[in-house]
């Protein structure tokens, strides 16, 4: 049974803005990702050359070497405008407090034994450093990425990573841990541990082309990280010690998953681009990854001793598997 | 809720956790490469750490709090959209302030997201990294809000349908367009001063007051809405660019005055974008909330004089165009509605005479200048309108080389004359619409030589479409102008007679009546 509720019908004008139905090739209604996004970013007329880079105009595709027929191709398959990108980031935070409310209610940190503690220390807390940077790079992205498509997304992704640093010292303030924090601090400046991983980021933040950011930062170096710690190593400590660690970084995970998403959805339609594009891509991949593997190596080996290396091995697998699926061709080395 | 404060913590230091104990000085790359931006400009900074954090908010925090403001505006929204609440407005010129505002802001709070994310790329401290990165996405959701509240109307009216094909293209929107180009330009602490201090704090009054309030009282509630849901994020915003100013003025006392020439500069290109704001508040408006100069005088000459009479002790002098534009309010909002009146065929809005009891109430609000100098203009032109003779101009206007406006303004000595300065700067003749502007020029001439002038542009013959040969004897500049421009002529001219103006009439009445 329906009931037959009436408004008083007026027949539009028409349904949407004049780039919107040029661009979807019918006058038709527009979602409101497409409304906040499509077409809007100047492309013309700039008045000046930025004093900071005199090279470029203000938006420039001449910023990567990367080259599109259309940058709006490179859309967001979540539809993340701001409004549905905080909702959705809400939604995850509910949960969240909810978990550290429920370790807290139930002495569950203060319970966690010792050994726990010890990996969530080494391992967990210097990533919070790693995040910072990332979220450093993923601005870079924000900042001369070209089109409303990608700059939105990886401003957002940005604050994404700030997020998953405040969760991470979250974790240690959880485990009353503040001198941890310090601890973790000294370790990501100065072990041998995490050197190569501050090697990494740091790099890329003097690295010039977004796009290949893009695929170092996120692609390749969070597909490797996400995965090793956020779920096997998680899943690992929960199995010893009971489900701590994978409550509390239960944001990360879900996180990682559906950024997953997002990028590759932007490199298979950057690869199917053009041919140019897609070696180029893969090619950054194949370089980039070989670093990351190197660097996230001793990581693996201080969360799972010796079986480390198999665990990565695989991890980087899944990852192979994802971007051919996304249309990349990786030589073997890769 | 908010995150609960550990037992051993104060706010602050948490906070500080949660920030400023991310960072790290790198070391594989130095940090004058990570981080080339903040020195060129001549800024000293000694200590980043001396930087307050003008409001503490985590990424848990701020996404809880931003998604129960999203969810409440998209609800108020829908049913706005669904019980035809465009027909709810005082009078269907009221939207008319809609096209204005659709064309010359949204875009401009796009320029500002990805602005601040620049900035939020570059600063070295990381408190101030973080407050800018969270501004860069609240300017995300101002510039998709306004788009979303916005585009109902575009489906009933017209003149709203290319403002994104417009926002580069269109001559009056330069001023607003080449504002922001000037900021996202300079260095990130210009920018601060400039879209942080002199836009966000120093104006932002007279930029909220006539679109929020005015969509208040003239019952459009998809703008207010989004008005005062924007509100709490201004709030934020404004902390900001006042505590940027302090940190630059306490770090050393070498920044004075570079920081002194910005605020004179910004504020000055402030107050010219803010002559059309003005417009909409004394003529736009059916139902006006105040008048430009009793707002000029409340949130300019005492808020703005009580701001600057609080950062004299960091020796910061109140802006140099200060008396210029105390001697500006009483014409400035007339001469812009003049200027646009007389180019019907230029705008994607409508203009009007007003009604006589609006001119009575612009007679009582400047009774200095409304019937002395402005009054008859208009009566003028009402006359020749109705004996068929509608003024039209259909020259290019000549435009100021800085600030891009239109060369229209009187002289501040002498209401009867326009004042246009003129110089040769490398062999070539650059004209201004005031003193101020001169002066921006002389400071970086480089830079505003630079500047795109639509009305060279036509003349040059870079507007016309594809397949146009510009070189023809018989080719005439201005003839493509609207095709460049993708100008709908039924949202051109006279508000009278129009399309809207019918349109209107008849749905309300198959709203109201049986």
């Amino acid at each position: 049974m329906q009931l037959d509720l009436r408004t008083i019908s007026i027949k539009p004008l028409r349904q949407t803005f004049g780039h919107l139905a040029r661009r979807m090739g019918a006058d038709k209604p527009a979602s409101r990702y497409i409304e906040g996004t499509m077409d809007l970013q100047p492309v013309e007329n700039f008045h000046y050359r930025p004093s900071w880079d005199p090279d470029f105009d203000i938006f420039d595709p001449r910023r990567t070497a990367i080259v599109m027929k259309d940058w709006y191709a490179l859309k967001d398959p979540r539809q993340f405008f701001y409004g549905a990108w905080v909702l959705a980031r809400a939604r995850m935070q509910d949960a969240a407090e909810a978990d550290f409310a429920l370790v807290e209610e139930r002495g569950l940190a203060a319970a966690y034994p010792e050994a726990g503690k010890a990996v969530v220390r080494s391992v967990l807390l210097p990533l919070r450093h790693l995040a910072w940077g990332a979220n450093i790079n993923d601005s870079f992205i924000g900042a001369h990425g070209y089109g409303i498509a990608i700059s939105q997304a990886a401003t957002y992704a940005a604050m994404d990573q700030l997020g998953i640093a405040q969760y991470l010292t979250r974790l240690a303030l959880a485990f009353s841990d503040i001198e941890a924090l310090a601890a973790a601090k000294s370790a990501w400046l100065e072990a041998p541990l995490w050197q190569g991983l501050r090697r990494y980021v740091e790099d890329l933040m003097v690295t010039g082309d977004w796009f290949e950011v893009l695929v170092a930062q996120n692609v390749v170096l969070d597909g490797l990280l996400y995965p090793l710690v956020y779920d096997r190593l998680a899943d690992a400590l929960d199995a010893s010690h009971g489900p701590v660690v994978s409550l509390l970084t239960r944001f990360q995970s879900e996180w990682a998953g559906e950024n997953a998403k997002w990028l590759d959805a932007v490199i298979k339609v950057a690869a199917a681009d053009s041919p140019e594009n897609a070696e180029k891509l893969a090619a950054w991949v194949g370089q980039w990854r070989a670093r990351a593997l190197e660097a996230v190596a001793p990581v693996a080996e201080a969360a799972f001793g010796a079986e480390g290396a198999a665990v990565l091995a695989e991890i980087a697998e899944d990852l192979s598997r994802r971007l051919t699926k996304a249309g990349l061709s990786l030589g073997a080395s890769a | 809720m908010d995150m609960k404060v550990d037992k051993k913590l104060g706010l602050k230091e948490r906070y500080a956790l949660m920030t400023r104990d991310l960072a790290w000085e790198t070391t594989y790359q130095p940090m004058d490469k990570v981080f080339p931006q903040v020195t060129y400009e001549g800024i000293k900074i000694h200590d980043w750490n001396a930087w307050e954090d003008p409001f503490r908010l985590t990424m848990d925090a701020y996404w809880k709090y931003q998604a129960e403001k999203e969810r409440k505006l998209y609800a108020i929204l829908d049913a706005f959209n669904q019980n035809n609440g465009h027909l709810s407005v005082t009078d269907a010129r009221y939207i008319n302030v809609l096209k204005l505002f659709l064309g010359s802001t949204p875009p401009l709070e796009l320029m500002a997201a990805r602005g601040f994310t620049n900035v939020g790329r570059h600063m070295v401290g990381a408190g101030p990294r973080v407050a800018c990165l969270m501004q860069a996405v609240d300017e995300y959701r101002h510039f998709q809000t306004q788009v979303h509240s916005i585009s109902n109307y575009n489906k009933y009216y017209n003149g709203m349908n290319e403002f994104a094909h417009q926002q580069s293209r269109m001559w009056y929107l330069s001023d607003g367009k080449s504002f922001f180009d000037d900021a996202i330009t300079a260095g990130p602490f210009e920018f601060m001063v400039a879209i942080g201090f002199a836009f966000e704090y120093v104006l932002t009054n007279i930029l909220f007051v006539p679109f929020i309030s005015g969509a208040a009282y003239n019952g459009d509630m998809a703008a207010m809405t989004v008005g005062f849901s924007a509100q709490s994020d201004e709030a934020r915003h404004m902390t900001l660019g006042l505590e940027c100013i302090k940190f630059m003025l306490e770090q050393d006392p070498d920044n004075l005055p570079i920081v002194q020439r910005w605020i004179d500069k910004w504020t000055w290109r402030g107050t010219r974008k803010l002559a059309s704001v003005g417009m909409m508040m004394d003529y736009m408006l059916p139902k006006r909330i105040m008048s430009f100069k009793e707002a000029w005088e409340m949130y300019f000459e005492q808020n703005g004089a009580a701001l600057f009479n609080d950062l004299a002790r960091y020796g910061v002098k109140v802006p140099k165009c200060f008396v210029q534009t105390v001697a500006e309010k009483e014409h400035v909002t007339h001469q812009s509605w003049i200027g646009f009146y007389m180019k019907p065929d230029s705008t994607p809005f409508h203009t009007w005479i007003p009604e006589k009891d609006e001119l009575d109430w612009l007679s009582e609000k400047y009774p200095n200048t409304f019937d002395k100098y402005y009054r008859p203009v208009l009566e003028h032109f009402d006359a020749q309108e109705k004996s068929g003779n509608r003024f039209n101009n259909k020259t290019a206007p000549m435009n100021c080389q800085v600030c891009i406006s239109t060369i229209k303004f009187n002289d501040p000595d002498d209401p009867m004359k326009t004042l246009i300065r003129s110089k040769t700067y490398k062999g070539e003749k650059f004209h201004f619409c005031s003193l101020h502007c001169e002066e921006i020029f002389d400071a970086e001439p480089e830079k505003y030589i630079q500047a795109y002038i639509s009305s060279h542009q036509v003349l040059q013959g870079n507007c016309a479409p594809e397949g146009v040969d510009t070189t023809a004897p018989d080719f005439e500049p201005g003839a493509h102008i609207a095709a460049y421009w993708r100008l709908d002529k039924a949202a051109t001219g006279d508000f009278n007679g129009s399309e809207d103006q019918a349109n209107f009439a008849a749905w309300r009445r198959q709203a109201t009546s049986n």
